[in-house]
C-alpha cells in the first residue's frame, strides 16, 4: 500500500508550489523611514539573511495569526532569509507587538538587552506604535518605543501578511 | 431543606433589576449571597462568569435543569462578599482578579496571591471607587511548592520560544515526568474594562473586538448581541445571516490551523504546511467578500457593516468544496499514521467530571463528555433555525480535542454553505436607539463559551461592560492535564488547548 504522506507529497510536487507568485517589493514608506534612520550602517554584515525573534508585548494576539500566516507556504518567509528564531540571543530583529503592557515591559526590555549587536527593532500592528485603542489605560505604556529604541513601523490591525512582508523586505534591504 | 430548587425561583429573594435584558438581575444581600453560594453546592447551577464592579459582584448563571439564565449580584458596600469559589473552583482566578481590580475581599477565597496585579500598573485597584496609587516595586509571587527527592523546577516564559502570547509557567519535575505545572498569567492585561467605561458604544465596540484577536468575530458578535437587548434593537434577518457566516468561517480557520499547530508539536510538519494553505484560502475569501482577513470590526450593534456581493458568495461556494476534499485528505494522513497517533493518543487527559465542575466549554469540554454549545443552549438566531450536530468524545486526551474540531470543521463547512446559499435578502443594518439598560450576551467562539455584559445610557455611551473568555475555565485544567506527562509533551498538551491569554488577562 502506498503511505498517506507518500500520496500527499506527490500530489503536491505534481501541483507545483503553493507560493505566491506576485513579486514583492519593499515597501516605500518603510523604506524611507528606515533610510532616515540607519543610514546604510551595518550594512553586509550579516548576508541577505536576518534572523526574527517574535515578542508579544501583549498583543490582542491578532498580529501573532498574521506572522504565523507569512510562515505558511503561500508566502513562505524563508525563501527571502528571513527566519523565525527561538531565542533572543540567536536574533538580529525583534519583531513586537501589542501596546506593550506595563506587566511585560520588563520582559520586552531584558529581551532586547539579551539580543546582541547589530539588533533592529521592528513595531508590528497600529498598538505597537502609540497603543492604538488600548491607549491611555493604567496597564499599557502605549507603543514599543517607550521601552526599547524601534526603527520600523507597520501599520496595520493587524499588518497583513503583504505588508508585513514588504516591510520585513525593506529592513532587509537596508539592514544587510 | 429542598436542596435543588429552580434558579429563578431561589433568586426571586433578592431585588430584580429593571432593565436587564435578555436575561434577569437581582440584586442580593450578603446573607442571601452566602445562601446561593451554599446551595450551589447541591443545584446544577452553571457559573458561567463572575466580574466586579466599584461596590457589586456578579455572577451569571445557567440552571441545568431548565436552561434558565440568571445574573445574581451582592452589593459590597462593605467591601466584601462571600468567596463562589467554596462551590464552584473556577471562580477562583476570577475572584482574585475582582480583588486585584476592584479591591473587593473574597471572604474564604484560600489563596490570597495577586492574579492580574503585578504590581506594575500605574494604579492599583483601578475599578474601586478610588484607585489607589501604584506599588512601589513589582511583587514577587509565591508558587505553589512541590516538595520530594530529586524533583527540579523549570521556569518556562514569560516570553516564549515559538510565536505565542507571554505566560509564566513554572514546572515541578521529577526527571522527565511533570509532578506539578503551575501557570501565572496577566501578562497581556490592557484594562479593557475601565478603557471602555464612558466611550461610545462603536468606540468599545472596536476594544472589545481586540480581547482575543483569533476570537474577534464572536466577540463583537456577543457585544453587538448585549448591546441590542439592552436597547431593544432589531437586527435585520440578513445581517444575522451574515454574521453567523463570519462566526462559522472563523471557527473552520482557527480550527484548522489548531489541527495543523498540534501536528506540528508532535514533529509532524506537513500538516502544518498542509492546514496553513488551507486557512489562508478563508481568510482570502473573508477578505473578499467582508473586506478584512479575520472580519474584524464587521459585525457592528445594529448589524453588520458591510454587505456581500454575489460574486464573492459564488466563489465562496467554489471554494468550499474545493476545501472540503483537501481536507479530509489531510484527515486521512492523520488516521494513518501510528507514530503520529501515538504522541496524541492517551496524551494530556482531562478526567470528565473536572471539565463538569470547572464547566469547561468548547473542544475541551466536548472531548471529556461535557457537549455543551451556546449555540444549541441557550441558543440564538440564526443557530435556532439551523441543524447541526455537536460532536462530543469521551477520552479527553490529545486526540479527542483534535478529533472534535476535525467534526466541527466538517459540520462548519456544512452550515457556510447553507448560511451562503440560503442568505435572505434585505438591509444589514439597523439603527440602535438611544435607550438605557442592561444586556448580556453568549455566543459560542470556536474555543468555547463567550458572555459579554453591558449596561448603556440614553446617549449611546458604555457604562459599564465586562468580556468573559472561555479560556478562564480552561486554563486551570491545563494544569491538570499535563501532570504525569513528560515534559517534553507540554507544547502538544498545551497546543491542544490553544487558551487565549489575551482574553483571559483582558
Ligand atoms: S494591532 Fe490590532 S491585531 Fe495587532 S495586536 Fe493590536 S489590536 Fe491586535
Amino acid at each position: 500500500m502506498i503511505p498517506p504522506i507518500a500520496r500527499l507529497m506527490f500530489r503536491h510536487l505534481l501541483s507545483g508550489p503553493a507560493t505566491l507568485k506576485t513579486r514583492l517589493a519593499p515597501n516605500d514608506a518603510a523604506v524611507s523611514e528606515l533610510a532616515a534612520r540607519l543610514e546604510g550602517a551595518a550594512k553586509a554584515r550579516l548576508g541577505r539573511s536576518l534572523a526574527i525573534r517574535a515578542v508579544d508585548a501583549g498583543s490582542c494576539n491578532g498580529c501573532e495569526l498574521e506572522i504565523h500566516a507569512v510562515n505558511n507556504p503561500v508566502y513562505d518567509l524563508e525563501r527571502f532569509g528571513l527566519r523565525f528564531v527561538a531565542s533572543p540571543r540567536h536574533a538580529d530583529v525583534l519583531l513586537v507587538t501589542g501596546p506593550v503592557s506595563a506587566n511585560l515591559a520588563e520582559a520586552l526590555h531584558r529581551t532586547w538587552t539579551a539580543t546582541p549587536d547589530p539588533k533592529w527593532v521592528v513595531a508590528m500592528g497600529d498598538c505597537a506604535r502609540d497603543g492604538g485603542c488600548f491607549a491611555g489605560s493604567y496597564a499599557v505604556l502605549g507603543g514599543v518605543d517607550k521601552v526599547v529604541p524601534v526603527d520600523l513601523h507597520i501599520p496595520g490591525c493587524p499588518p497583513t501578511p503583504l505588508q508585513l512582508l514588504t516591510g520585513l523586505l525593506a529592513l532587509l534591504d537596508h539592514a544587510a | 431543606m429542598d436542596a435543588s430548587i429552580a434558579l429563578l425561583d431561589f433568586l426571586k429573594i433578592g431585588q430584580p433589576v429593571p432593565d436587564a435584558r435578555p436575561w434577569p438581575r437581582f440584586v442580593l444581600d450578603g446573607k442571601s449571597w452566602r445562601h446561593m453560594v451554599e446551595r450551589m453546592e447541591h443545584c446544577a447551577w452553571v457559573l458561567l462568569a463572575e466580574w466586579g464592579e466599584a461596590d457589586a459582584v456578579h455572577v451569571l448563571l445557567r440552571d441545568e435543569a431548565n436552561g434558565a439564565i440568571a445574573i445574581a449580584t451582592r452589593d459590597c458596600h462593605d467591601g466584601r462578599f462571600f468567596s463562589v469559589s467554596l462551590a464552584r473552583p473556577g471562580a477562583i482566578r476570577l475572584e482574585r482578579a475582582i480583588r486585584d481590580l476592584c479591591g473587593l475581599a473574597p471572604e474564604g477565597l484560600e489563596d490570597h496571591r495577586h492574579w492580574l496585579d503585578h504590581g506594575r500598573w500605574s494604579e492599583r485597584r483601578p475599578l474601586a471607587a478610588t484607585p489607589q496609587e501604584a506599588a512601589k516595586a513589582a511583587y514577587s509571587y509565591r508558587f505553589l511548592p512541590a516538595e520530594g527527592e530529586g524533583l527540579h523546577q523549570i521556569p518556562v516564559g514569560p516570553i516564549h520560544a515559538g510565536i505565542i502570547e507571554p505566560g509564566h509557567f513554572r514546572f515541578h519535575a521529577s526527571g522527565e515526568t511533570v509532578v506539578r505545572l503551575e501557570e501565572r498569567l496577566g501578562y497581556t492585561h490592557k484594562g479593557i474594562a475601565k478603557l471602555v467605561m464612558g466611550k461610545p458604544i462603536a468606540d468599545a465596540a472596536r476594544i472589545v473586538a481586540r480581547v482575543s484577536g483569533d476570537s474577534t468575530v464572536a466577540y463583537s458578535f456577543a457585544f453587538a448581541r448585549a448591546v441590542e437587548a439592552a436597547t431593544g434593537c432589531e437586527v435585520p434577518l440578513r445581517a444575522v445571516w451574515l454574521r453567523a457566516l463570519m462566526a462559522e468561517i472563523e471557527r473552520v480557520a482557527n480550527h484548522l490551523f489548531d489541527i495543523g499547530a498540534i501536528c506540528n508539536d508532535a514533529a509532524f510538519g506537513i500538516m502544518l504546511a498542509h492546514m496553513g494553505r488551507l486557512r489562508e484560502r478563508l481568510l482570502n475569501a473573508n477578505e473578499h467578500l467582508f473586506g478584512h482577513r479575520l472580519a474584524m470590526d464587521r459585525i457592528v450593534p445594529g448589524g453588520v457593516a458591510v454587505d456581500v456581493d454575489d460574486i464573492a458568495l459564488e466563489s465562496l461556494a467554489y471554494l468550499l468544496s474545493n476545501l472540503r476534499k483537501r481536507f479530509e485528505r489531510a484527515v486521512t494522513l492523520y488516521d494513518e499514521t501510528p507514530s503520529l497517533l501515538d504522541r496524541t493518543n492517551g496524551t494530556g487527559i482531562v478526567p470528565s467530571w473536572i471539565v463538569h465542575r470547572f464547566a469547561a466549554g468548547g473542544f475541551v469540554g466536548r472531548a471529556s463528555s461535557r457537549g455543551h454549545d451556546a449555540r444549541r443552549v441557550p441558543g440564538y438566531p440564526p443557530y435556532d433555525v439551523l441543524d447541526f450536530p455537536i460532536p462530543v468524545h469521551s477520552d479527553g486526551d490529545v486526540h479527542a480535542r483534535l478529533m472534535v474540531r476535525v467534526e466541527e470543521v466538517r459540520a462548519s463547512l456544512d452550515l457556510i454553505a447553507t448560511l451562503a446559499a440560503d442568505l435572505p435578502s434585505g438591509p444589514v443594518q439597523a439603527d440602535v436607539p438611544g435607550k438605557a439598560g442592561e444586556g448580556t450576551a453568549l455566543v459560542e467562539s470556536f474555543r468555547g463559551e463567550v458572555a459579554v455584559w453591558v449596561r448603556v445610557d440614553a446617549e449611546g455611551r458604555v457604562l459599564a461592560c465586562h468580556p468573559h473568555d472561555p479560556s478562564w475555565f480552561q486554563w486551570p485544567l491545563l494544569e491538570g492535564a499535563v501532570e504525569g506527562n513528560i515534559v517534553a509533551d507540554f507544547p502538544l498538551c498545551n497546543k491542544s488547548f490553544n487558551c487565549s491569554y489575551s482574553g483571559a488577562d483582558l
